[in-house]
């Protein structure tokens, strides 16, 4: 196996039993290399968010291999799946997901906290780099709930960043927000691929912003038809 | 695991809520302040009537009771031997209220390790004179001195001073109901007829009240000597030697044991006083049956705030395990939650309880049966405290198992696609 490959899928089925049997997902088979920005694009339906939920070890239905870092992650205890999200993961979601009961600052810090890898004040420090890499060093004391949307998904992307995941997986990212944010999200995200080598896996509907990122996977019906 | 982060989290949701959190708290403080009052009360009052009795009570009591004698002549003749003898209307013979040999039996009781203390006893019936009325009565001939402290004889006597029984001759301490129909102040003389006859002038030095209102208006009090005298007895004449153990309950086998060994009548407190107990028990019962339910009653009350606390945090939830935090650790957040109320509330309802017991205890509550109470009994024993603060953690912890567990287990992915 290569290096430099961040998260491979092969021959991932997922099935709802519920009432009847409905395949979703269908031997799905990719990989992600380190360092690439890579966009799940398809209709509505067509099993994308499914893959990312199995992607991110969140969902364990399925059939079929998960690699994370060279890793299989079948067979793994709830806690250890939850270390993984931890260390490796980082996740932004649609809707921006910030504790509401605490401030910028602590919403970054807390996955950082969790893997416990470096004392509060380097903790501190790091959240504080991320909010500044991202242009609002200046709201670190406000309160989640008083943010804008566009604010709300930057800390976002700063939390995900904290434990210097190995992967940032998206899930429709711009989904909520307005041209003028998408499009800052979006410069954001390209920086990231390009500048330091932040390997990042965005599933999105947005044409426009799937087009501009380096390789594009195109789902249908639970199948992958072009990467 | 990183219990700070975890105490950090709990910590904050609980503060993001906190008028719900003050609510389920104050149904904890609540239920243990009344807890607390009720059982401080409950006790208080068990300690006071128990020893309205106990205290009065010896723990054996040896004396000779006037019966007719088992041994009768016809079950020893061989005669009769094999047969069922029915004898009616025998007669006791001629023995004495005396105790036999009261002096050695003393200097015995006075060896023997398992006695506190006795005091020796003398029951003289008697008719106090009241002109041309007669009006019968008791005096009890007592050891002033063992008498005080074995059965606080001191606090009853509610007018002039116990000791001048010892230090008066020919002095006695009347019943509050007895001097009031005899019309007698401190100081007065009252005359008594004894049964043989015999008539005799007595000084009042102090009134009795026991209390029991029938009891007050025949008992009466003289010393040993002052007995003996009126009677015409000697001075080794005692009716009855009252015993306090160290351990009340082994009462019962040392009275069994010196009926045996001194050939006397032996009574235990537990026979004599039997349903005493079971009165104390009941309602010590009931009062931990009313304490726990309250408790039980806050614990729902805790267990609706997770559950809804639960539904409005799905989302925090949701992101925190996105984030890397397990399912062990959600349920930990929770239970620290629900912990976090319960010694709150816990720790408040003790400090209110305390002080409720200090308010009732400053109630006034005077009554002529109980002379030396003044306010309402309580007893501050720290059992109920602890009791109190454990079960309060208890059902807290029983409380928040069930919704805690519940969001441990929550799906994200459920969450997060349900948007």
């Amino acid at each position: 196996m290569e290096e430099n490959i961040v998260l491979q899928a092969s021959h991932i089925c997922k099935s709802f039993h519920d009432p009847v049997k409905v395949k979703i997902l269908d031997d799905i088979t990719f990989s992600i290399k380190k360092g690439e920005f890579v966009a799940v694009v398809g209709k509505s339906g067509c099993g994308k968010s499914t893959l990312l939920y199995i992607l991110s070890t969140m969902d364990t239905d399925y059939e079929g291999d998960l690699l994370i870092g060279g890793e299989v992650m079948r067979g793994r205890s709830e806690k250890q799946l939850a270390r993984v999200r931890n260390e490796k993961i980082g996740f932004v979601f649609q809707f921006h997901y910030l504790l509401a009961e605490f401030t910028v600052i602590e919403n970054v810090m807390l996955p950082g906290l969790k893997l416990a890898a470096f004392t509060e004040e380097q903790v501190k420090t790091r959240a504080l780099d991320r909010l500044g890499q991202l242009g609002i060093r200046q709201l670190a004391e406000k309160k989640a709930n008083q943010l804008s949307g566009g604010e709300k998904q930057r800390v976002a992307i700063a939390r995900a960043l904290i434990n210097d995941p190995s992967i940032i997986m998206c899930d429709e990212p711009t989904g909520n927000l307005d041209k003028k944010n998408s499009l800052v999200v979006f410069d954001i995200f390209k920086k990231l691929a390009e500048e330091h080598q932040q390997t990042l896996l965005v599933v999105t509907h947005d044409e426009e912003f799937a087009k501009n990122t380096q390789r594009i996977i195109e789902m249908e019906d639970g199948r992958i038809i072009r990467q | 695991m990183n219990p700070l982060l975890i105490l950090r989290i709990s910590k904050s949701l609980l503060l993001a809520r906190w008028k719900q959190t003050l609510v389920a708290a104050i149904g904890v403080t609540f239920s243990i302040t009344m807890f607390i009052a009720l059982l401080s009360f409950m006790a208080g009052l068990n300690e006071l009537l128990d020893g309205l009795m106990l205290n009065r009570t010896a723990h054996v009591r040896l004396y000779n009771e006037i019966k007719p004698n088992p041994l009768q002549p016809v079950n020893a003749s061989s005669g009769f031997m094999h047969s069922y003898n029915f004898i009616r209307s025998v007669k006791s013979g001629s023995n004495r209220l005396e105790v036999y040999n009261s002096g050695a039996i003393i200097q015995a009781l006075k060896k023997d390790r398992r006695v506190s203390g006795l005091a020796p006893k003398i029951t003289a019936p008697v008719f106090f004179n009241d002109g041309a009325v007669d009006i019968t009565g008791v005096i009890t001939g007592v050891d002033e001195q063992a008498e005080g402290k074995l059965f606080h004889f001191n606090e009853y006597v509610v007018g002039g001073n116990p000791s001048d029984l010892e230090n008066v001759s020919g002095s006695i301490i009347l019943g509050s109901g007895l001097a009031a129909k005899l019309m007698a102040g401190l100081g007065d003389v009252v005359h008594v007829t004894t049964v043989n006859g015999t008539h005799f002038p007595l000084r009042v030095v102090g009134f009795y009240q026991s209390g029991i209102l029938e009891l007050d208006k025949v008992q009466s009090y003289a010393s040993i000597a002052t007995t003996q005298k009126i009677l015409g007895k000697p001075v080794d004449y005692i009716t009855e030697i009252q015993v306090k153990l160290y351990d009340m309950n082994q009462a019962p086998a040392v009275a069994r044991e010196y009926a045996r060994l001194f050939a006397t009548d032996a009574e235990d407190i537990q026979t004599a006083n039997a349903q005493f107990e079971t009165g104390s028990f009941v309602r010590t019962l009931i009062s931990y049956a009313v304490g726990i339910t309250l408790l039980i009653v806050a614990g729902f009350g805790i267990y609706n705030i997770l559950n809804m606390m639960i539904y409005e945090k799905m989302d925090s939830i949701a992101i925190l395990k996105a984030t890397g935090f397990s399912g062990s650790d959600v349920n930990l957040i929770f239970m620290v939650i629900a912990l976090g109320i319960g010694i709150f509330g816990g720790a408040l309802g003790l400090l209110f309880g305390f002080l409720l017991s200090l308010a009732i205890d400053q109630i006034p509550f005077v009554t002529a049966s109980l002379p030396a109470v003044k306010t309402y009994p309580i007893d501050y024993n720290p059992v109920f405290y602890f009791i109190g603060s454990s079960f309060s953690i208890f059902t807290t912890w029983l409380a928040g198992w069930a919704p805690a567990r519940k969001a441990g287990r929550i799906d994200p992915v459920v969450i997060i696609r349900g948007k």
